[in-house]
This record gives C-alpha cells, structure tokens and sequence, in this order.
C-alpha cells in the first residue's frame, strides 16, 4: 500500500513534467498545425545554459531565470529563422526542419560542452518527506515540480483567457485566415506561441535534470513521453495535455515499479499505449475536432 | 531518368557492381571498410526514401528496423548455426512481421503521429536489450561470426569479401525497389500521397498502400541490419540509437526524398564525411568528442538547409543541372523522375488552404 502510494506521487511528480513538454507542444500545434520534434532539444539547450550560469553565479535562481528567458528567446528565433520559411511548403518539409533543429542542437551541445553526463542541481533538498513515518517516495523539490508547472499551466490558462494578446492567439488558432482579417498580426502570434513553448520547454528541462542527469540527447526521452502525453489529450486541447501528461507519468511509474526489470521497459510501455490510445481514439482522448466530427 | 526499363536498370546495377569490384580490388582495406558501409547504408536508405518520398509516410524508426534484422542474424547464427544467406532472408522475413505491426498502426496515423509513433519505437526498441540481458546481451551485445569462403585463398582480406556480399544485397535491393517504384504498386503510393480521396475513389485501398509501403521500407531496414552484423561483427544496442534512424532520413533527404540515385549519394556523404570531419578535427588540436559530434551537428544544418533551399536534394539538383545542357528530355515522364511533388512544389504551386485542409483533416 506505501509502495502503491509512492509509486502514485512520483508518477504525478513526472506526470507534470511531461505535462509541460506536452503543453508546449500543444501551443505550437494550436498555432501551425506542426509538431516540434526540436523541443526536447531546445529544453535541453537551455538547461546547459542553464548549468553555465549556476557554475559562473552559483546562483540556482539565476540560472533558472535565465535559462527561461533562454528558452522564450531560442522559441522565438527559431520560428523566425527556420520555421516560418516553410509555413508556405507542405507540411512534411516543415517536420523534417524541427527534426533538423533537434539534431543541430544536439550535436552543437556535444561540441561545447561535451558528451558526459552531467549533474543538475535543485533548488530544494531532495530527502524523502514523510507523513508520520511513512516514506511518502517524492522530496520538497518535487513538490516544487509540481508546483512550479501547475503555476506556469494556470498563469498561461488565465493569461489565454482573460488578455487580450491571450484572446488573439486563440484567434489565430481557430482560424488564422479570419483572425488576418480582423487585423490580428497572425505570424506575430506564432512567434509569440514559439516563443511561450520555448518558455514551458526550458521549464520541463530544469525541472527533470536533477533526476535524469543532463547530456546531449538527455530530453530525447522526455519529449518522447511528452509527444505521447499531448496524442492522449489529443494535440489541441492544453488541458488535455496536462491530463495526458499525469495520466502517463502514473501509468509509467506504476510499469517501472511494478513490472520485472520495469525500467528497461518503460518507453516500450509508453510506445504500447500511444499505439492503444491512437488505436482506440485516432484523435486523442480530449479532441475537440472529435466532437466536431460528430 | 535513365532508369526506366528493367534492362537499363540491370545494366546499372552490374555497371555498378564492375566499379566497386574494380575500387575494392585496388583500394585498401580500409576503404573496402568503408564501401560496405556504404551498401549497408543504401539499402536502408533506398528503403526510407521510397516509403517517405513515394508514399508520404515519415519514419523516424528504420534504425529500429535495422536492430531487429541484426539481432535476428546474430540470434540465428549464434544459436542455431544458420549461414548467412539463410539468416538473411529470415531477417527481411521478420522485419517484414515487424513492419507490417507497425504499418497497421501507421496506416490509421497522420503525419505528425505516425513520425511521432516511430520516433518511441526507435527509443523504446534497444532497450529491449537491457530488458532481456540473457537473450541480447545488454550493452556487450553479440558476436557475429563472418569469414570468407575458402576457394577464395586464405589471405584474401575479410573487408573485401564484406564490401562485395553488401554491395551485391544493396544492388538486387535497388533494383527490386526500382521495378517496385514503377510498378502498380508504386502508382498506388504516389496516388495515396498525392490524395487519398482521389486514390480511394479509384479503387485503390489506401490502408493496405500505406503498409505495404511500411513493409517494404522495414524489410529493407532489416536487410541492411543484417548486412551491419556481417560488416561489424557485433550487435550492440549502441549502434542502434535514434541518431541512426536521423542519419538514415539526412540521407535520404540530402539525396533527394524518393530517388533511388538520390539514396546512393546520401549514403555516400553521410558515410564519408563523418570520417573526414573527425580526421580534419583531431588534425586541428579538436578532442574527439568535437569530433564526433561534428557530422551530428551537420546533419542537423543540412536537413534545415535542404528543405529550405532546395527541397529535391541532389538528385533534383543533378536532373536541372542535366536539363540545363540537354534540354528537357521529351521521353521524360515528369512524374516518375520529378523528386517527391508532395515535398518539393515550389511555394506557389501549392494552393492556400493546402495547411488548413491537412491540419483540420
């Protein structure tokens, strides 16, 4: 019962952080109908910088903050440079591109900072809490996980909602054609949506390195249970990402406890229930188009 | 486009087969090394940019493909003795299997799911060799056992009869795919990836188009994995990482994304400047991780490059720069030979709602 609850926190724990990569490609999706394989590597980018500026300051917040600002900027460049160009070609170009720019990064991180795996430090202690006694599997830090991309989701749902600029990227997502028309600068809002993924993407990289230690292609993983989390809740639905994501981080946590050399296993278990959930619900659990189609 | 008919595609291949026989008579072993590396890497290749260029299906998974042929080569020989021929045609069996799992999977998923389902699998499969350490191996992987047959001489060099035993699998593999490509089969796929409607409304089932184009992309993935075994003598989960399944579509792309040529010159670069780059780095004072990690880099700025600057890779560019001195072929039919129409019309051929009609569907 104590391993079923540990099993549970720290799969809501990873739950969140795969809720982030997801979100940030639902934002992306929304906007250009694209999938960014390059955002783990942009994650992962930003965390390196990240590490650079804790070992030059000594500072973890500053490292964070900065590593955050790296990421809405690398976002934003990014669609500005190689993405927008293909915005015009068909979309398998446009793949191959975000493909080019995860390899392109990895391999730029293993020039200037080398292949070795390297540790990552956290803002909190990483010591077991305990209710009473007993271990309850996750630490202050992941609370803070937790909490930190429960803040970010919540500010860019209240941000989406209730601003204008918010009011104007669901525009340009629902129809950029009619939103040109209204006057809204639809290529500024992608950019604008890149640069928000850059912000969740360079957040899911602080947040998981602690755990997975940091090197070249140390998001590949992670974007692949992000990628899976977003085709749960459907690709264009946020809320459904951040289900997706908590829904997958138990499942997984739960295969690696519980199964027979379970670690080795995980990615194999997150492939079968991608295969499953697409089998079941082509359009993912949360779709709106689904329902539209009805 | 001058590869249209069985006999002039049969004269290629054995022209072909003369010139690297000649190269890995007189180079040294090292480059008979590499040759085979070469045909290991078209045949997988070959099979990538038919399935992406010809069907419109994106893998990110064929490096898993050719893992599942090495490992079945390796298995049959290591425990049950099987000569390598034999091992062969049961790894393309298997990968067939495998690939058609994954092709009724892919057949239901667009574009980015199906990239994104193949990008787990090619994540997820090696570790399979952790998993089962007993069977795979783990991270020491498996010995592959592989010698010249004795009428040859006891001194004839290993790499040679390795280059020669690829060469001629990656060669009957072109010319099968080639016959494929222009065959019913291969108008089936460029119907379905022109548009689906229209093909299904002329009697084409898509679903089966769509995974037989998977199957023929896994088998030859499986071939090459096979061959890789023989080349390396070693099966190891290290070779089979995503960055392979990446080097597999830089290639193709670079190529030309659904030219059989365009397979050959991919592979060619992406074997050969891999090897320059770590020289030319280690020549310069570099550590070897810089140069390692070089070519990945490269590969990632050439695959942005090509797609947003020419789009048909160098087989389109080599077809212009013919045309440019002969004039257009009038035997030429435009749609055999014009590199992938879904992934190369220029900006303007495509019409507006091109996005909006892909992205809603």
């Amino acid at each position: 019962m104590v391993e079923f609850l540990q099993f549970t926190l720290s799969g809501v724990v990873f739950g969140m952080i795969y809720a982030a990569v997801a979100l940030s490609l639902v934002l992306i999706w929304r906007g250009t109908r694209l999938l960014n394989y390059g955002q783990g590597g942009m994650a992962m980018f930003t965390t390196y910088v990240a590490i650079e500026v804790i070992y030059h300051t000594g500072s973890y917040w500053e490292g964070f903050v900065i590593a955050l600002a790296a990421g809405v900027v690398l976002g934003a460049i990014c669609q500005l440079t190689i993405i927008r160009p293909t915005m015009n070609k068909p979309p398998l170009n446009a793949v191959i591109v975000t493909i080019g720019l995860l390899i392109l990064l990895e391999g730029l991180a293993g020039i200037f900072y080398g292949g070795q795996y390297r540790s990552f430090p956290t803002a909190f202690s990483q010591a077991g809490l305990r209710i009473g006694g007993t271990p309850l599997g996750v630490s202050r830090f992941d609370v803070f996980v937790a909490a930190a991309v429960l803040v970010t989701t919540l500010a860019l749902a209240v941000a989406f909602r209730y601003t204008s600029a918010g009011l104007r990227m669901r525009a340009a997502a629902f129809n950029a054609t009619i939103a040109r028309l209204s006057g809204i600068r639809v290529a500024r809002v992608l950019t604008v949506g890149w640069a928000l993924a850059g912000l969740l993407g360079a957040l899911a990289g602080l947040l998981v390195s602690p755990s997975t230690f940091l090197y070249p292609n140390s998001m590949d993983t992670i974007f692949v249970y992000g990628f899976t989390a977003a085709v749960i809740g459907g690709l264009d639905s946020p809320g459904g990402a951040v289900v997706g994501g908590l829904l997958l981080g138990i499942a997984l946590s739960y295969a690696g406890g519980y199964l027979h050399s379970g670690a080795n296993l995980v990615p194999l278990v997150a492939l079968g229930i991608l295969v499953l959930v697409l089998m079941v619900r082509p359009d993912g659990l949360f779709s709106a188009s689904q329902v539209r189609r009805v | 486009m001058s590869m249209q008919t069985l006999p002039r595609r049969l004269g290629v291949a054995v022209l072909t087969a003369a010139i690297v026989w000649f190269l890995s008579v007189k180079l040294d072993t090292f480059r008979d090394y590499q040759i085979a590396e070469v045909a290991v890497e078209v045949t997988a290749v070959a099979g990538l940019t038919v399935l992406t260029g010809l069907s419109g299906q994106i893998s990110l998974g064929n490096g898993a493909f050719m893992a599942v042929g090495a490992y079945t080569t390796a298995l049959l020989q290591l425990h049950l003795n099987w000569p390598f021929v034999a091992a062969l045609v049961a790894a393309a069996a298997v990968t067939a299997v495998a690939g058609a799992i994954v092709g009724v999977a892919a057949a239901r998923l667009r574009g980015p799911y199906l990239a994104g389902a193949t990008l787990i699998l090619g994540v997820a499969l090696p570790s399979l060799a952790f998993a089962y350490q007993g069977i795979f191996g783990a991270d020491q992987g498996l010995n592959v056992v592989f010698t010249a047959p004795g009428f040859l001489g006891a001194t004839f060099p290993l790499t040679r009869w390795q280059a020669w035993v690829s060469t001629v699998v990656a060669l009957v593999t072109l010319v099968l795919l080639a016959n494929l490509c222009y065959s019913r089969i291969g108008r089936n796929w460029r119907a379905v990836r022109d548009d689906e409607v229209a093909a299904a409304l002329n009697g084409v089932n898509v679903a089966v188009t769509r995974i037989l184009a998977f199957v023929v992309s896994a088998v030859c993935a499986g071939l090459a994995g096979s061959l890789l075994a023989i080349v390396t003598s070693l099966v190891a989960p290290g070779a089979f990482t995503i960055t392979l399944s990446i080097a597999l579509l830089t290639a193709a792309v670079i190529g030309g994304l659904g030219s059989l040529p365009g397979a050959l010159w991919g592979s060619l670069l992406i074997v050969l400047v891999p090897t320059y780059a770590t020289d030319l780095a280690t020549s310069h004072g570099l550590s070897s991780t810089v140069g390692s990690n070089i070519p990945i880099a490269a590969y990632g700025a050439v695959l942005i490059f090509v797609m947003l600057v020419f789009p048909q890779g160098i087989q389109g560019g080599l077809h212009r720069l013919l045309t440019l001195f002969t004039g257009p072929d009038p035997n030429a039919r435009a749609p055999r030979d014009a590199p992938a129409p879904h992934v190369t019309p220029p900006a303007d051929e495509v019409p507006a709602s091109h996005h909006e009609k892909e992205g809603t569907s």
